[in-house]
């Protein structure tokens, strides 16, 4: 089914099957927080787990998707699906430019250039009028989904913001199997080799970071809506090491891997929040875990235990 | 003159202060097998990389087909139809040998950035690609990751991967090193097969595979061109011999 193996087209199932039941058991706002991270999650993931492009600076277009989708949505009194479009293009247009700036280089340097590119936008969004300054562009109306179907009630947009990160997680599974992404995994493997058969890496490696900070917008715009907030903590670059965070405890490189360490980490964040500074100190004890017990994240291990590719 | 298809001048490569490749003049005549050969570190496999652009020369020219290439990125070179395997043989290690020959034809054919189709559609390179792999006595191999594969396959895994892509010119860099002798015989064979409408530039150190392969032998020591000539004149010349016995004595 749609290039999944059988246990992933379980976990697809499964995955679809909490998606429906847990509005039921949970907090809907609770529950699109973590849809929204998820598919932030698994953009960053298409880049370093398939593409092993280690980025420092997502949160730029994820923190500019929401701005602009938050902008668009309170100025323009644009649609939901157009504002949110509008953030991804964002993303995109932002990731064009910065991709080509940094993929020139490689390892540490692609690094650091992604991060230093990414404090130029934080510095931006600080000072440009547009986006608040400390206050953030509030009350953001949730406009009506294609000017017609009212998302007031949090449960419509629930169903929207699935919808999203359903649609963006099987884009990204297409792309990971398309004949785009058998080209990826040919760099992965040995990019010399693929440079003598005739393969200009650079611009995969450009298409890839694109469409991953493409999705990175989609995930900000869509979250700025639910929340009617858009402020300057979705560009700081501490946004883009939870993203870090949560790939690697559900798995660099695994399918599933990025949205269960969303789940895991949001929760963590509001059913802890009451603790204070408590919540960063665990979020450090579980880095120094998975980078020291778990290298292969929550599903990485459970895949590696069944022998399965999840 | 158009019987040359590559052609340098001048060759020059220095990695801090010392050449590895030295004022080289080389001339490949079209349709020939041409050897490079010399002592270890001679700088032929730094030779290859300048050829195919993945060093940038010094100084000196480059012209293949009558066009200058001294500038021109790795991906364009091999576009234009020189194509090289490596020393330390290149696949991809965790793909299927299937899969290996079909991204150089998926390369040719086009359509790799298509991001938003199935993989499915590359099945439509199956049938070119087991053509292939069956040319290099791989047909039983198809579906096998290429990192379980042994050495000289994956070196003849290489080599179909090369010819997929229909190369105006090889470059193999040691197609038989470290291989038993009836994997030798074995490339040597299908390299006597592919020649047709091809030209070949390899480097051997097997010189009995050079005296029955090759049409024009240049002898490389410390980065320079020390004889040139079919194999009598180049294994008569007494120069040729001290360089080769020398090194392989000490
Ligand atoms: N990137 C590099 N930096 C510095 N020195 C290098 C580099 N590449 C090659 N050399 C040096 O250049 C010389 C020629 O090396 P090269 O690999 O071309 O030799 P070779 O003729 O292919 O030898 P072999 O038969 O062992 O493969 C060697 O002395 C090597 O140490
Ligand atoms: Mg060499």
């Amino acid at each position: 089914m749609l290039g999944f193996t059988r246990a992933q087209a379980i976990g697809f199932v499964v995955m679809v099957a909490v998606i429906i039941i847990a509005p039921g058991v949970l907090y809907p706002v609770f529950l699109m927080k973590v849809l929204c991270f998820a598919l932030f999650a698994c953009a960053f993931n298409l880049l370093i787990g398939y593409v092993g492009l280690l980025s420092f600076g997502h949160a730029a277009y994820f923190g500019m998707g929401c701005y602009v989708a938050a902008w668009t949505a309170k100025n323009w009194g644009l649609s939901v699906e157009l504002s949110i479009l509008l953030g991804g293009l964002t993303g995109a247009g932002l990731g064009m430019v910065f991709g080509w700036l940094a993929i020139r280089r490689s390892g540490i340097y692609f690094a650091m250039i992604t991060l230093a590119l990414a404090q130029m936008v934080y510095f931006f969004c600080i000072q440009a009028p547009f986006t608040g300054g400390e206050d953030g562009i509030q009350q953001v109306p949730r406009p009506p989904l294609f000017g017609a179907v009212s998302l007031q009630s949090d449960m419509a947009m629930y169903w929207l913001v699935a919808g999203v990160f359903l649609l963006g997680f099987l884009l990204i599974h297409r792309i990971v199997h398309s004949p785009f992404g058998q080209v990826l995994k040919a760099i992965r493997e040995n990019e010399t080799r693929a440079t003598s058969l005739g393969y200009r890496t650079d611009d995969y490696k450009w298409v890839a970071f694109v469409l991953s900070t493409f999705l990175a917008g989609i995930a900000g715009g869509t979250k700025a809506l639910v929340f009617g907030i858009a402020t300057l903590t979705d560009v700081h670059w501490t946004m883009h090491g939870e993203v870090v965070l949560m790939s690697l405890v559900g798995g660099l490189g695994t399918v599933f891997g990025p949205v269960v360490g969303a789940l895991v980490l949001t929760a963590m964040e509001n059913y802890l929040a009451e603790f204070g500074s408590w919540v960063t100190v665990t979020q450090g004890v579980i880095f120094v875990l998975c980078v020291v017990a778990f290298r292969r994240g929550l599903i990485g291990e459970l895949g590696a235990a069944l022998k399965l590719n999840l | 003159m158009n019987d040359t298809i590559l052609e340098t001048k001048g060759l020059t490569k220095e990695f801090g202060g010392f050449s590895a490749v030295n004022d080289v003049a080389l001339r490949v005549r079209r349709g020939t097998i041409h050897a490079l050969i010399g002592p270890n570190g001679a700088g032929k496999t730094t030779c290859f990389n300048l050829l195919t652009k993945f060093l940038q020369p010094t100084s000196g020219t480059i012209r293949f087909q009558g066009r200058d290439i001294t500038r021109r990125q790795p991906a364009e070179v091999a576009r234009l139809g020189l194509v090289r395997s490596f020393q330390i043989s290149a696949v991809f290690l965790n793909l299927t040998a299937l899969e290996n020959v079909r991204l150089a034809l998926q390369r040719v054919r086009g359509g790799s950035f298509d991001f938003w189709r199935s993989e499915e559609i590359l099945h439509v390179y199956d049938g070119r690609a087991r053509a292939l792999l069956d040319e290099v006595g791989l047909g039983d191999c198809a579906d096998t990751p290429a990192v379980t594969l042994s050495y000289g396959r994956k070196r003849a895994l290489e080599i179909a991967t090369t010819l997929a892509l229909e190369p105006e010119m090889m470059l193999l860099d040691e197609p038989t090193a470290g291989m038993t002798h009836a994997d030798v015989d074995r490339v040597v064979a299908l390299i006597r097969r592919v020649r047709r409408g091809r030209t070949i530039l390899m480097v051997e150190h097997n010189l009995s595979v050079v005296e029955g392969l090759c049409d024009t032998i240049t002898v490389l020591t410390r980065g320079r061109v020390l004889a040139e000539g079919d194999y009598a004149t180049v294994s008569a010349n007494p120069e040729v011999v001290t360089a080769y016995l020398g090194t392989a004595d000490a």
